[in-house]
């Protein structure tokens, strides 16, 4: 079996995941993982995270047959998980209000960010302007020029955003700034990380935060058809929407699961965003895991056209799916996302974000190919208002 | 016998420079290296540039990337080791490095190609004691030194478990931050240098926020050895092209203040 029960996780997912950072922040991340181990095996937090989970974020979240696009395509029977119809429309608020519910169970008042799209940022000044926290998001420059409308949601909201310079200015970086502000603060701040990365225990943590949209869609396509759906479909960059609906599959060998890694302008080019399809394994952000780098070990920057996945590691337990090929990785390039995304919005209504867009095209290329008893459930994970601008600029450089 | 062990036997206050390999190029470097020894200084951290050295300040960070741009190599590193080792066959040399550089070319093989050239000891920023045995085994059979952290936030029991094997000296950080000189050394300083103290027979090393001579001073009261980084890769940066005599001056005023 490959789940871990997290009253016992050690912090590996197999030879990944672990707690590489500096000693400064140890002890914090130990308080951490026994403060959520506590919380997780207590009722009364489970209640309010699933009280804010209903009232709040408006969940569950519908499961959507795509009737018009099967037609299209014609062949596997197609679903979308709608994690876009989220409060923040997101999945990243499922898991900054567990965080933020913690942070505020463990008595801090300050609470950090890093964010690349700025969904995740989005998602973590909505958590402090209800749980009433100061709130500062590190967002790269350049991510800050391509999202610039969810950088002015995030002042809206209260949350100040420190513009981060060093590297090419994306989310590795933002990741790096936050990390720096953690140690020099960690008495008071909670670092609410977004993804199933970074030093234990957040890959285990937000994994769990985040299991909510498997488990509804496990229970949805259940009650609808009796049975479990045949292959399960969700968009990489750390990974955290797609743990959340692999979740409670990872021990159903029946259903296939597949990872959709940002292939950029192409894996031979070198500019991608693929850790497992164009990297190796190495240490960053905390943890054992593929990352992109030199044949020195010096990380590299990611490029893709979605600022949620331009991220140049994956999530350890992604890393370990992979090794012990439980799940399926495969590459979609920036061209084939927005060709997705023009054709999910003008078919069946719905403008998805460019980091799901990259699950749509993977499911648009092999739906064809499999019978009309296939069952493909896409992990919609969020909208994509915020990348109208980015689709038009790639539209107009590539004619 | 290890010369980190030679020089920390001696019972004497030890100055310990840290600079970036390859800052601003690897041909400069021999140079500064040099400078810094005939500053008087004890020990050298001999830093390894990486590409997100999340534990750094600005100073640190940017000479790191400089570093990088002017074609640092693993190999141009160890070279660069070597020839200082040829050319200063007494001063203790430990690599400073981040984990990933390491386990990407292979714990045995970076750390054969480290006693080879010449140093005495490793410190993995981002390898706290939970993720040491392997880096551990590897280096007792080389007999280099796995230089142990110590932050402020260590509590007493977990002093103790990361100090039970220790050897060489101890790393004390001073401050809740990243590398670069502050105003003032942290107020707990003192209190933590204690702490260590108590369980342990290493020899305690002070670094984090310290740049200038009364600040050296200070620490030097009370730890066994004082860390200066920034303010040395500082002072090479901001006296560009040629930066030799400025830091001839800061670094002999530092040693003095620690050598009392």
């Amino acid at each position: 079996m490959n789940s871990v029960d997290f009253r016992t996780f050690g912090g590996r997912f197999g030879e990944f995941g672990g707690q590489y950072i500096a000693e400064t922040l140890m002890p914090a991340v130990n308080d951490l993982a026994a403060a959520f181990r506590e919380a997780w095996d207590d009722p009364s937090f489970h209640a309010e995270f699933d009280r804010y989970m209903r009232d709040y974020v408006g969940r569950p979240s519908a499961l959507y047959q795509a009737e018009a696009l099967t037609a299209r395509l014609g062949g596997a029977q197609i679903y979308f998980k709608r994690e876009d119809l989220n409060h923040t429309g997101a999945h990243k608020i499922n898991n900054t209000i567990g965080q933020g519910l913690l942070a505020k169970r463990m008595g801090k008042g300050r609470i950090i960010a890093e964010t690349g799209a700025g969904q995740h940022g989005v998602a973590t000044a909505t958590a402090a302007a209800i749980f009433k926290f100061e709130c500062e998001i590190f967002m790269g420059e350049e991510d800050i020029r391509r999202q610039a409308e969810n950088v002015k949601r995030m002042k809206l909201l209260g949350a100040r955003v420190i513009p981060v310079t060093s590297g090419t200015g994306t989310l590795k970086d933002a990741m790096n700034e936050a990390l720096r502000n953690w140690v020099a603060t960690v008495d008071d701040t909670f670092y609410i990380i977004g993804s199933v990365a970074g030093p234990h225990p957040y890959p285990l943590m937000v994994r769990e935060f985040q299991r909510v949209i498997g488990d509804e869609t496990r229970a949805q396509f259940l009650e609808r058809q009796g049975r479990l759906p045949d292959t399960v479909v969700a968009c990489v960059g750390g990974g955290s929407n797609s743990i959340g609906i692999f979740a409670p599959f990872i021990d159903e060998p029946s259903v296939h699961l597949i990872g959709v890694e940002a292939a950029g302008s192409g894996l031979d080019t070198g500019k991608h965003a693929a850790a497992i399809g164009g990297g190796s394994v190495g240490v960053l952000h905390g943890s054992k895991t593929y990352i992109m780098q030199t044949d020195e070990g010096q990380v590299v920057n990611a490029h893709s056209i979605s600022a949620g996945l331009d991220y140049p590691g994956i999530g350890p337990e992604h890393s370990h799916l992979f090794a012990t090929e439980r799940v399926e990785f495969v590459p979609i390039d920036d061209a084939e996302a927005v060709a997705a995304f023009l054709e999910l919005t003008r078919v069946e209504g719905i403008v998805p974000a460019l980091e799901s867009s990259h699950a749509v095209a993977h499911v648009m290329k092999i739906a064809p190919e499999l019978p009309a008893d296939h069952a493909i459930i896409i992990n919609l994970s969020g909208r994509g208002d915020k990348d109208i601008a980015s689709v038009n600029e790639f539209m107009e450089a590539s004619p | 016998m290890n010369r980190i062990d030679q020089l920390t036997g001696n019972g004497k206050k030890f100055f310990v420079a840290y600079y970036t390999a390859g800052f601003p190029t690897v041909a400069a470097s021999g140079a500064i290296l040099d400078t810094l020894v005939e500053s008087g200084c004890d020990l050298i951290e001999l830093g390894y540039p990486f590409s997100d050295p999340t534990a750094d300040g600005p100073t640190i960070q940017a000479s790191s990337q400089t570093a990088l741009e002017n074609g640092f190599t693993r190999a141009g590193y160890f070279q660069l080791l070597q020839e200082f080792r040829e050319r200063h066959p007494d001063v203790p040399a430990v690599v400073f490095s981040y984990y990933n550089p390491i386990f990407h070319y292979g714990i045995d093989k970076f750390a054969e190609f480290a006693k080879t050239a010449g140093a005495d000891g490793m410190l993995v920023v981002d390898l706290p004691h939970e993720e040491q045995a392997d880096v551990r085994a590897v280096l007792d059979r080389q007999g280099l030194h796995l230089i142990q952290l110590v932050a402020p936030t260590t509590g007493q029991e977990r002093t103790g478990k990361i100090l039970k094997n220790a050897s060489g000296f101890v790393y004390q950080i001073s401050l809740r931050g990243v590398t670069g000189v502050r105003d003032t050394i942290a107020a707990d300083a003192g209190e933590n240098i204690a702490r260590t103290r108590a369980v342990t027979g290493l020899p305690i090393a002070l670094g984090f926020g310290v740049g200038t001579g009364e600040q050296a001073r200070a620490v030097a009261a009370a730890a066994d050895g004082v860390v200066v980084g920034s303010a040395i890769v500082t002072c090479i940066a901001e006296n560009q092209p040629e930066p030799l005599p400025a830091l001839r001056a800061l670094v002999t005023e530092l040693t003095a203040a620690v050598h009392g």
